[in-house]
């Protein structure tokens, strides 16, 4: 029926892999474009333009990556849980380019213009700590760091929530006039966030029920 | 040196043709349309004095000046001003004047500006986000207008409203606009009076695009482009400080007078330095930010005044 299980070869990977990196494909094009004649990909100010793509580029990889565990549960296809590392990196690469833009494009490779602004600019400020807590997330990424923390890794990656919560108030901050995108996105943090606690406090509850029959 | 070519000289028309150019075309008997909108024909007609360039500053080309705005009655991106401010009609276009004047009124914005003498400015640009450009505007003195409906000798300031039109400004439909519309800006009334301080109908040589603030904008050179408001409606001569739409969103971030000055920081962005556009990936282009965006002469109309607390 399903011929990747029968050959055993898992064409969903590279498949995601590509689809994940098509972002970065279609910059690497603009680049090209920009190279042949300035302004023709990026506009009138390029440096805002590639910074703001890779920023939200990020910021979808990173809510991808906390829908997998759900969409798993929903659709009852635990497998699909094999695919997060992936996804999780690619919010983590997307993550550092964007912070490259930032540093090359916006801060003028100034490391005191970025100490400037981590200090004075709140949404640096926690942009800058949602990127220092993604390091550790995809550093402990291989199966071997899983089995080396066991139940720690579980409680480690959590922080995969904060992080999200913390791209929202960047994204909040930044923004002048409208909150639409942080709506947007804040509501889906809250969506996922809210799943995983109200499964939680079901198990709890059925465990609790449990006890007191016991008893 | 060679004959200068401007940027807007090369720049192919149909990014600037009017809507009204484009209907006129059309229809016969042209000479008896009802005009009250700015077109191409009537700048021709008016002509205007040739501006003095900026020595060693290059004009921002058209394309960008009309391509990257924030007007955020059409959208909070950059672009959508250029993609959606067409929807907004301009014709016709009225101007109400109110307030302390001895002659208020509702005006058609052709009779408004009949006999004033239209001259080109080149002046710097600096946004509160950090980027900057050169355009040449085509307008005249803030005081040539103001002046001719008497404002009494109560009038201190002068605040200024933008068209409000959902229908035809889509960034006004928005459910996520924190803006509370209409967009509201001013000026003390020696700010407005100073020779800097132009209304523009034009630019580059053309009418205004409308995603530049058509037809009728305000453009203060030596604050940030905040203040610039763009397709007036309203004129209001006024006691007491009138209300400003930044202001009222953070007032800690945008004060009424957002002077351009290095040495007052932003809580979103270094104001030390610009990106003058075009900034692109390989000439980024960024250049100390001047105190008064570069026109000291205004510093008199601060005397007196600590900058860091009225900034
Ligand atoms: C978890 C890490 C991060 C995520 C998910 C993230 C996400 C975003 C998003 C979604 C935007 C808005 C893009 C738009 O409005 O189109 C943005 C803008 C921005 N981010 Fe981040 N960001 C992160 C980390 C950082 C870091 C570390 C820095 C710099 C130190 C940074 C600097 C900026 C700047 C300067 C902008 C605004 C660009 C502009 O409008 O000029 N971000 N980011």
């Amino acid at each position: 029926m399903n011929p990747v299980r029968t050959r055993r070869v898992d064409w969903a990977r590279p498949a995601l892999f590509v689809a994940l990196a098509t972002p970065f494909a279609l910059l690497a094009h603009d680049f090209w474009l920009e190279l042949q004649s300035p302004g023709a990909a990026f506009g009138a100010d390029a440096g805002e333009a590639v910074t703001r793509y890779l920023g939200e580029w990020a910021i979808r990889m990173l809510m991808l990556t906390l829908a997998v565990s759900p969409a798993a549960r929903l659709f009852k296809r635990p497998r699909l849980v094999r695919y997060r590392r992936v996804c999780g990196l690619f919010a983590f690469a997307y993550a550092l380019t964007h912070f490259a833009a930032y540093l090359a494009l916006l801060a003028g490779l100034s490391l005191r213009g970025v100490l400037e602004d981590f200090i004075e600019r709140p949404y640096i400020t926690v942009g800058i700590a949602g990127l220092l807590c993604l390091v550790p997330l995809a550093v402990t990424s291989t199966r071997g760091w899983q089995r080396r923390l066991g139940s720690n890794w579980r409680r480690l990656h959590r922080l995969v929530y904060a992080i999200g919560a913390l791209a929202c108030v960047h994204l909040l901050w930044l923004s002048k006039g409208g909150y639409g995108e942080a709506a947007l996105y804040g509501a889906l943090l809250i969506v996922l966030l809210g799943e995983r606690v109200a499964r939680i406090a079901l198990r709890r509850r059925a465990a609790v029920g449990k006890a007191g029959k016991k008893g | 040196m060679a004959e200068r070519i401007r940027s807007y000289e090369i720049t192919p028309e149909s990014a600037w043709l009017s809507r009204r150019a484009v209907l006129g075309a059309g229809v016969a008997g042209l000479a008896a349309w009802p005009s009250h909108a700015l077109s191409q024909d009537w700048l021709g007609q008016r002509g205007f004095a040739p501006g003095a360039p900026i020595a060693d500053e290059a004009e921002t080309p058209f394309e960008y000046a009309s391509a990257y705005n924030n007007f955020y009655e059409f959208g909070s991106d950059k672009d959508d001003p250029a993609r959606h401010a067409h929807e907004m009609t301009v014709d016709p276009w009225t101007v109400e004047v109110s307030g302390e004047v001895a002659k208020p009124g509702k005006i058609g914005i052709e009779d408004l500006l009949g006999g004033i003498d239209l001259e080109e400015r080149i002046y710097r640009l600096r946004c509160v986000e950090a980027w900057s450009m050169v355009i040449p505007w085509i307008g005249f003195p803030v005081k040539k207008l103001i002046e001719r409906f008497e404002p009494t000798g109560a009038a201190k300031y002068v605040a200024f409203e933008t068209l409000v039109r959902p229908s035809e400004m889509r960034g006004q439909r928005s459910f996520f606009s924190s803006i509370d519309w209409p967009y509201v800006e001013g000026l003390r009334l020696d700010e407005a009076y100073h020779p800097l301080a132009i209304f523009a109908v034009g630019m580059y040589g053309k009418v205004l695009p409308n995603q530049n603030g058509a037809p009728l904008r305000l453009v203060v050179p030596w604050k940030y482009g905040f203040k610039s408001i763009k397709s007036i409606v309203g004129i209001r001569l006024t006691r007491r400080q009138p209300p400003t739409t930044w202001n009222l969103l953070q007032a800690r971030e945008y004060g009424f007078y957002a002077n351009v000055n290095p040495a007052v920081d932003h809580p979103r962005w270094s104001q030390k330095t610009e990106r003058r556009l075009p900034s692109s990936l390989f000439a980024p282009n960024r250049i100390d930010t001047k105190p008064f965006n570069g026109y000291e002469e205004v510093a008199p109309l601060y005397a007196g005044m600590d900058l860091r607390k009225h900034f």
